[in-house]
């Protein structure tokens, strides 16, 4: 319990310009591990317009550029819940959740325990 | 759990009776316009509490005395920590990442890197790695490196020659900050004109390399980045002294000069002015001589436009004198009197570098960079003269992007070369002026493929177009792959073309009493064609677990095919000649190096390696003379617990054993002067100990070639330096014998 440090940051931050061709945003996602970051980055990368998408361990800030005329954030966030990991404001369905490889179960306490090195 | 509870329930109360600190988050720009960054990230340091800026760029986060550092962090911005000692208004401003630098972030932690995911056989040297062996220049820095081989040119020079996959050092490109500086005129030498000391860290590549940097590398390439006047310590002094009587000493000195800028100051001496002869032989073991080396680098960093910039100057003065002991430049200078040699060499060089990254989007950037050097080298052998000047000019501009997603990355840019040669030699057969302007103009194109898991993939191609060699195409290919955890499968192939320097590249010849040939004459260099070559390679890298501890193994296996090749035959003892190979050349290397962290602090390295290097001569298909087949190398290192002021110990201990070499033929001389076909097998150990007494200070002392080995006769027909069988290139061993020095190293 003592351990459950995760950090409780970031929203949504998307330069106000419209249709900007590089938009920027950071969301948070939930994850433990190096596979996690794979699985997150390729997630957004199916997204056609997403240029670039670095997911990071230790703060689970995941930190895109996007063009806007091709697509939202909305639906980069669909596909990082379609592979099973849960946003700030929105939780991956079970059977999403279900799909991740066992190591990376970061709804788990006792996963999170495992992967508190990997952080560091 | 009763304390979790009530202290949860206590949670609201308490953040709302404790202070807020508000603040806000802009974008650093020349004008400091007050740009605001809405969404960014700022939290206290390792703790749970954060806040995001809103759309005017503040933010409120609550403040605590114990709180300290405030992490303030935005996509393609550096992420700063600012320390917070009051509940003050914070005003900050986030500089946009610049990740021009890229290449030189090297971990600390591990002397030696090598690289999981990058698709190239490549490993980093960090400065660590380099105070292991009290490396003086550059060709002294491999000391501890089991991809590179170092060995002694000749009996005459104490120069250094390094090898890669068993071929030399003009086969492999040698670049400072990416710009191809040991080259040409510099090539004998030039290893020993860059300072250990401002050396930051190296880069390594095996086979085939990146286009970006030319068609000339053929085994490899070899990159140095220099210290930084921004990065290195404000005053930096080291003194070295060694029981031969070489004295150096290097001194640092940074500063800031405004803002944007940053300067540096590098000053290198060395000086050996006493005269050796162990072996009796008459002649002095090593050169006397004087080296003065200059650097003044300036930085320019504006994080808020993304420009950095170098600007470098550079002049080196290096003086030698080596030959009998009783010769006197001033009257035995070209007589018969006694044999000597000097060799003085003098060196300028400018260098600018600028990068561009989009500040809004961190993946795109541009650099371009531009050298100038003029080199000129006037020396004489006994009786054979040589003078060599080359003024080069070098440009370049990269261009870096990616197509669609970052997944697939582009590198494209264009580059110029202009290099003019005017040499003289006098030598036996030969009395020459040549004269020769080489110039090419090239557009490259490379490509990144990173799938984030198991694959990733470089596919490089230039087109140049060059007055001697032609319009011709350079193809390199990279792939990685990764089957499962720590480990990483690599395949490389790629070509590589260039002029031979055979003068330039073979002085130590000048040193014997052969004469020279040069056959095939309707060549544009020389008279000789151009070499090309096809290098192929694979390799395989694991990582482990034995007994608890990290470990890793790595298997190469690298394979390169000359098409062309200016053959060096030397298998005529009264004789050197160059010509077009006709028939087979090749080198196959294999190298297995195992590296284990034993225990806490602990730190082995082993390798083997095993080359075949053949080229066909007049006198049929031949090993490479002087080229060991067979090659054992480990290294140990352990340090000792960092104790609370800062102070430690640091041991390190490398071994080398070379098997049997090949003499090259000298069955057509005189009984005296045969030697048997291989030569024995040589055994080396060098140690070094460091004592760190703070982060400012430490001493080292250490010993090179421990065991005392010497090769007894390392001039041939020592006693008749003007005979025919005169020869100084049969070296294969130390000379000296054991060498002990001592040194300090200063950082205010």
């Amino acid at each position: 319990m003592k351990k459950t440090i995760c950090l409780i940051i970031c929203l949504i931050g998307a330069l106000s310009f419209a249709q900007n061709k590089n938009a920027r945003a950071t969301i948070e996602v939930d994850g433990v591990c190096l596979m996690c970051k794979t699985r997150i980055e390729k997630a957004c990368f199916k997204t056609k317009g997403v240029k670039s998408a670095v997911w990071d361990v230790k703060t689970h800030e995941l930190s895109l550029i996007y063009d806007e005329r091709k697509t939202n954030l909305e639906t980069i966030k669909a596909s990082v819940l379609e592979v099973g990991h849960d946003t700030k404001d929105q939780k991956a369905t079970d059977e999403a959740y279900a799909s991740v490889h066992p190591c990376c179960k970061y709804r788990d306490e006792a996963v999170k325990d495992d992967h508190r090195e990997d952080a560091d | 759990m009763k304390a979790i509870i009530f202290m949860l329930l206590l949670m609201p109360a308490w953040l709302f009776s404790q202070e807020q600190i508000e603040g806000v988050i802009l974008e650093a720009d020349k004008e400091n316009k007050n740009l605001v960054l809405a969404g960014a990230n700022v939290y206290w340091l390792n703790t749970t509490v954060g806040a995001v800026t809103d759309i005017d760029g503040r933010f409120k986060i609550p403040y605590q005395l114990d709180y300290k550092k405030l992490v303030i962090s935005f996509i393609g911005f550096q992420t700063d920590t600012i320390t917070v000692s009051s509940a003050k208004h914070i005003k900050h401003w986030l500089k946009p990442t610049d990740n021009l630098e890229e290449v030189t972030v090297t971990s600390r932690k591990q002397a030696t890197a090598k690289s999981y995911l990058k698709a190239t056989n490549t490993f980093t040297v960090s400065s660590d790695e380099l105070l292991k062996a009290a490396c003086c220049n550059l060709a002294e820095s491999f000391e501890t490196n089991p991809s590179i081989d170092v060995n002694f040119a000749d009996a005459l020079t104490g120069t250094r020659q390094i090898k890669m996959l068993g071929l030399t050092s003009p086969y492999i490109l040698i670049a400072t900050e990416n710009i191809p500086s040991i080259r040409g005129a510099s090539q004998a030498f030039g290893l020993s004109f860059i300072p250990g000391t401002w050396v930051e860290s190296i880069q390594i590549t095996k086979g085939a390399g990146s286009v970006v940097n030319g068609y000339e590398s053929i085994a490899g390439q070899i990159n140095a980045e220099l210290v930084k006047p921004a990065t290195d310590d404000r005053v930096y002094v080291n003194g070295y002294g060694a029981s031969s009587l070489r004295t150096e000493l290097n001194t640092h000195i940074n500063k800031k000069v405004s803002e944007r800028w940053d300067t540096g100051l590098y000053l290198h001496g060395n000086s050996h002015q006493a005269e050796h002869d162990v072996n009796h032989d008459g002649f002095l073991d090593m050169p006397k001589y004087n080296q003065i080396n200059v650097m003044n680098r300036w930085q320019y960093t504006n994080p808020e436009k993304g420009l950095v910039s170098f600007i470098n100057l550079k002049f080196l003065n290096d003086e030698k004198q080596t030959g009998q002991l009783n010769f006197d430049p001033n009257t035995d200078k070209l007589t018969t009197n006694a044999w000597g040699s000097e060799i003085d060499t003098r060196r300028y060089e400018v260098s600018g570098k600028i990068g561009y990254v989009n500040p809004n989007i961190p993946y795109q950037s541009i650099g371009v960079q531009a050298a100038f050097s003029s080199h000129e080298q006037e020396s004489y052998f006994g009786l054979n003269t040589y003078n060599i000047t080359q003024n080069s000019l070098y440009t370049t501009a990269i261009y870096n992007s990616i197509i669609s997603d970052s997944r697939h990355k582009i590198k494209t840019g264009l580059s110029y070369a202009y290099d003019h040669y005017d040499e003289f030699v006098n030598a036996l057969n030969l009395d020459n002026n040549y004269e020769r302007t080489e110039y090419a103009i090239g557009a490259f194109f490379e490509y990144n493929y990173d799938n984030l898991e198991k694959l990733n993939l470089t596919a490089g191609v230039r087109i140049d177009h060059h007055n001697l060699l032609g319009t011709f195409i350079t193809p390199r290919f990279h792939a990685k792959y990764t089957p499962w955890e720590k480990s990483a499968f690599r395949m490389s192939f790629g070509r590589g073309k260039r002029s031979a320097n055979i003068f330039a590249e073979n002085q130590n010849m000048f040193a014997t009493s052969r004469a020279f040939n040069i056959l095939n004459s309707t060549g544009n260099i020389y008279g000789l064609d151009p070499e090309i070559a096809w290098n192929y390679g694979v390799s395989y890298l694991q990582g482990f677990n034995l007994f608890g501890r990290k470990a890793d193994i790595t298997l190469d296996y690298y394979k390169t095919d000359f098409t062309n090749q200016v053959v060096v035959d030397y298998e005529n003892p009264l004789e050197v000649t160059f010509y077009n190979l006709e028939g087979k050349s090749y080198a196959n290397s294999f190298q297995a190096e195992l590296n284990y962290n034993a225990f806490e602090q602990f730190d082995m390295r082993l390798a083997y390696k095993y080359y075949e290097v053949k080229t066909a001569y007049k006198s049929g298909l031949l090993d490479k003379p002087l080229v060991p087949k067979h090659r054992l190398f480990a290294n140990l290192s352990y340090e000792t617990q960092l104790s609370e002021n800062g102070k430690h110990w640091k041991f390190d201990t490398t071994f080398n054993w070379l098997g049997e070499q090949r003499f090259s033929s000298t069955v057509s001389n005189p009984v005296a002067y045969q030697l048997p076909e291989y030569t024995p097998t040589v055994t080396t150990l060098n140690a070094q100990v460091t004592r760190v007494f703070s982060p400012k200070f430490e001493v080292y002392f250490g010993g090179e070639n421990i065991t005392n080995l010497r090769q007894s006769n390392p001039v041939m027909a020592a006693n008749d330096p003007f005979g025919a069988n005169f020869d100084t290139t049969f070296v294969y061993g130390p000379i000296f014998g054991s060498l002990y020095y001592a040194g300090f190293r200063l950082k205010l």
